[in-house]
């Protein structure tokens, strides 16, 4: 990454940072609230694969997978990326999420009527879900961790062994 | 990046302190989030503090009893198999076989659809029918069918004894083998069929509106109070269990002064408008007509009051005697047997609000409305508001229908402190003028235009930070109704109440006083309007008198 300008690393340590940031304030939000559960969303899939999303609402135990798995893959995936930390672990796992997500909630013509969740935004194909998806694939190809956190260490436990996931 | 790495080694250690800075870039990013965090958390506990002001008990709902295992089977009659009989039937445990078949079929293509495994989960009221009652032959003999059908099976399944059928209701009221009926006819026969079930000593499940005259209604009371018989009425609304939280937020008070309540019909298809469909196989060889009729003394005080006050164009337009395949399907659209907007909807709305308040019979009544939509030869109105006043609460219920519109209006109690909205949630908000919360909206620890308080059917306890999301859901009917967390049609509940108290004592949630004060204000509503003019209750007599 030396090969970045100083601007370049400036806005992609943003980037990263405040990406991280989002991901892991959606998972303490969810920890910290009690009730909160991903069974309404689940119901309210849209597009090909409802069918499985809503599947996974009506098993108890599925669903507690699910918010589980939820809630903690989204503070391990923002921890990752604030701190640095197998970024590219981070990244990898960011964007299977938000690709489930996208996948539930497709930004298709016609589904916007049928979502029960209010939308504050107005999409077509793209949405957040997609543009988060690919910002994570760029910060997967800029990686600016091995400097600004935490990888650069693991890299020196490794004993230099290249890795291409950090 | 193994390069990237012996460069870094290779640097003088004041650039490794300036590496370790860099490695740690994100430490201040998280401890803003931390104290973001922090101070968010504050203000969810301040917002909850808030709603622990307001803190409700968990609701019982009255049908929540244990079923009792070893208690007698109790044998049941029905009569009346048309549109409502067989959802009370089914609700009792007897099924369509053809409804069986459209349920699993439905699941089968999608697995939301959980309306065969609900219907199987039900448990068991311990009860078989013995005797079924309709005067068109084919819905007695599919009442047959049904009564049989006692492992809840499709067309294919195994069936039990079928039970009796009696072309006569009396003859099924005489039989030994019953021990209480459940009524659904058209409403011109309801309170002549719930009194001489009660003389005959049969318990009674009576369908709403209790009665089709005035006088009969006084009659209905007596004679369910002295036979001693367990009486539940059919509105299965007791069983909501969002109002029986609304009783609560009533009772604590936390509405303040409620000085108007909003109740509303809206409908708009000519199913809702009482438009059915005329069976095929209905003719005056398949349907009884002299039945259809009605009893004489209840069509004479039927004639005497509308003959006495001058609106005889509101009888028939057709004689009674002659046989009218639309009249017997869709009764409910004349007078002649029907109660109009007033026994059949409004009923609901008031004995939800005479279950939340305890309003009892309002002081007066007005009405205005017409047949503005289906002119299809109806002479019930199908737009209809009424106005009932009740002075010694400080409250006017208005309720406003019309059957050719489907714009959403729940069921609002406005208070001087918050309204109430209740469909199948719940919702309270402060009002932005509110004396008692005043402080609270001044600091802006209450916020009017949110909802202070939702209440999902399912969840334990009202909160007052319930996510939007899941008021989104409720409102939109996706959370079910919910006893003791499982999912229940409330009719079946309303039967189950009844059946209980049939068997241990009690009486159950919608008794005879309830039905009183429901057919007496339904009568006010629907004499205010057929006379045009204000109808009021005087207390002391019991009578209905005109303004």
């Amino acid at each position: 990454m030396n090969s970045y300008s100083n601007s370049q690393k400036i806005w992609l340590v943003a980037l990263r940072l405040l990406v991280g940031w989002h991901f892991l304030y959606e998972g303490v939000a969810k920890v910290l609230n009690p009730k909160w559960t991903s069974l309404g969303y689940l119901m309210d899939s849209q597009g090909w694969f409802a069918s499985l999303f809503h599947s996974m609402a009506n098993s108890a135990s599925t669903l507690s997978a699910v918010n589980f798995l939820n809630e903690w893959g989204l503070i391990l995936i923002g921890l990752s990326l604030m701190l640095g930390c197998l970024t590219r672990v981070g990244c990898i796992g960011g964007i299977l999420l938000l690709f489930f997500y996208y996948l539930s909630h497709p930004p298709f013509i016609g589904s916007e009527d049928l979502f029960m969740l209010p939308r504050e935004g107005s999409y077509l194909w793209v949405d957040r879900n997609l543009i988060e998806i690919v910002t994570l694939a760029v910060l997967y190809v800029f990686p600016t961790s091995s400097v600004f956190g935490l990888d650069g260490y693991l890299l020196k436990l490794l004993k230099n062994k290249p890795s291409k996931l950090l | 990046m193994s390069e990237e790495n012996k460069k870094q080694q290779e640097e003088p250690s004041s650039s490794g302190r300036r590496n370790a800075i860099k490695t740690l870039v994100s430490v201040p990013v998280l401890g803003a989030m931390a104290y973001g965090v922090y101070k968010k958390t504050q203000y969810d506990r301040s917002r909850r503090n808030l709603g622990d002001l307001f803190k409700l008990e968990p609701i019982t709902p009255p049908s929540a009893k244990e079923i009792s295992p070893n208690g007698k089977t109790l044998r049941l009659g029905i009569i009346g198999y048309g549109i409502r009989g067989k959802q009370l039937l089914r609700a009792a445990g007897f099924a369509e076989p053809a409804v069986i078949d459209a349920w699993k079929e439905a699941a089968r293509t999608n697995s939301n659809d959980t309306r065969y495994h609900d219907y199987m989960e039900q448990e068991s009221l311990n009860v078989e029918v013995t005797g079924v009652c309709d005067i068109f032959d084919t819905y007695a003999e599919s009442a047959v069918l049904s009564g049989s059908n006692i492992h809840r099976q499709g067309t294919n399944g195994s069936f039990g004894t079928p039970p009796k059928r009696y072309r006569y209701y009396k003859e099924l009221l005489a039989a030994n083998d019953v021990d209480a009926v459940i009524i659904a006819t058209p409403d011109h026969w309801h309170g002549t069929m719930a009194m001489d079930a009660a003389l005959a000593g049969k318990h009674v499940y009576l369908e709403k509106p209790m009665s089709w005259t005035v006088p009969e209604t006084y009659m209905i009371r007596d004679v369910i109070k002295q036979s001693g018989v367990i009486f539940q009425f059919g509105h299965q609304g007791r069983q909501t269990d969002s109002y029986l939280k609304a009783k609560q937020i009533i009772e604590k008070n936390i509405l303040g002064p409620v000085s108007l309540i909003e109740v509303c019909t809206n409908r708009n298809d000519p199913n809702g408008a009482w438009v059915y469909p005329i069976h095929e196989t209905a003719s005056p060889q398949t349907i009884d007509w002299r039945q259809f009729e009605g009893d004489e003394t209840r069509i004479r005080e039927y004639l005497d009051y509308m003959q006495s006050q001058g609106l005889t164009r509101y009888v028939g337009p057709e004689p009674r005697d002659q046989f009218d395949l639309k009249r017997f399907f869709r009764w409910r659209c004349w007078w002649d047997y029907s109660t109009g907007l007033s026994g059949d909807l409004l009923t609901h709305e008031y004995d939800a609000v005479n279950q939340i308040l305890g309003v009892g019979i309002p002081h007066s009544a007005t009405s205005s409305g017409g047949v503005y939509f289906f002119k299809d030869g109806r002479t019930v109105p199908d737009v209809l508001q009424t106005s009932f006043e009740f002075p010694d609460r400080d409250l006017t219920m208005l309720y406003s229908a019309t059957l050719a519109s489907q714009r959403s209006r729940g069921k609002v109690f406005m208070g001087h402190d918050a309204s109430m909205e209740l469909s199948s949630s719940l919702t309270v908000k402060v009002d932005p003028r509110s004396t008692r919360y005043a402080d609270q909206i001044t600091k802006g620890i209450i916020k009017p235009d949110t909802p202070l308080i939702t209440y999902v059917p399912g969840q334990e306890n009202v909160d007052a930070v319930s996510s939007a999301t899941e008021l989104y859901f409720a409102q939109r009917g996706l959370l079910y109704a919910y006893v003791n967390g499982k999912r229940y049609d409330t009719t079946y509940l309303h039967i189950r109440e009844w059946v209980e108290c049939i068997r241990n004592g009690g009486t159950p949630s919608c008794h005879i006083d309830a039905a009183f004060e429901e057919a007496i204000t339904a009568h006010m509503g629907t004499r205010a309007y057929l006379e045009g003019r204000t109808m009021y209750w005087d207390k002391e007599k019991e009578e209905i008198v005109r303004g």
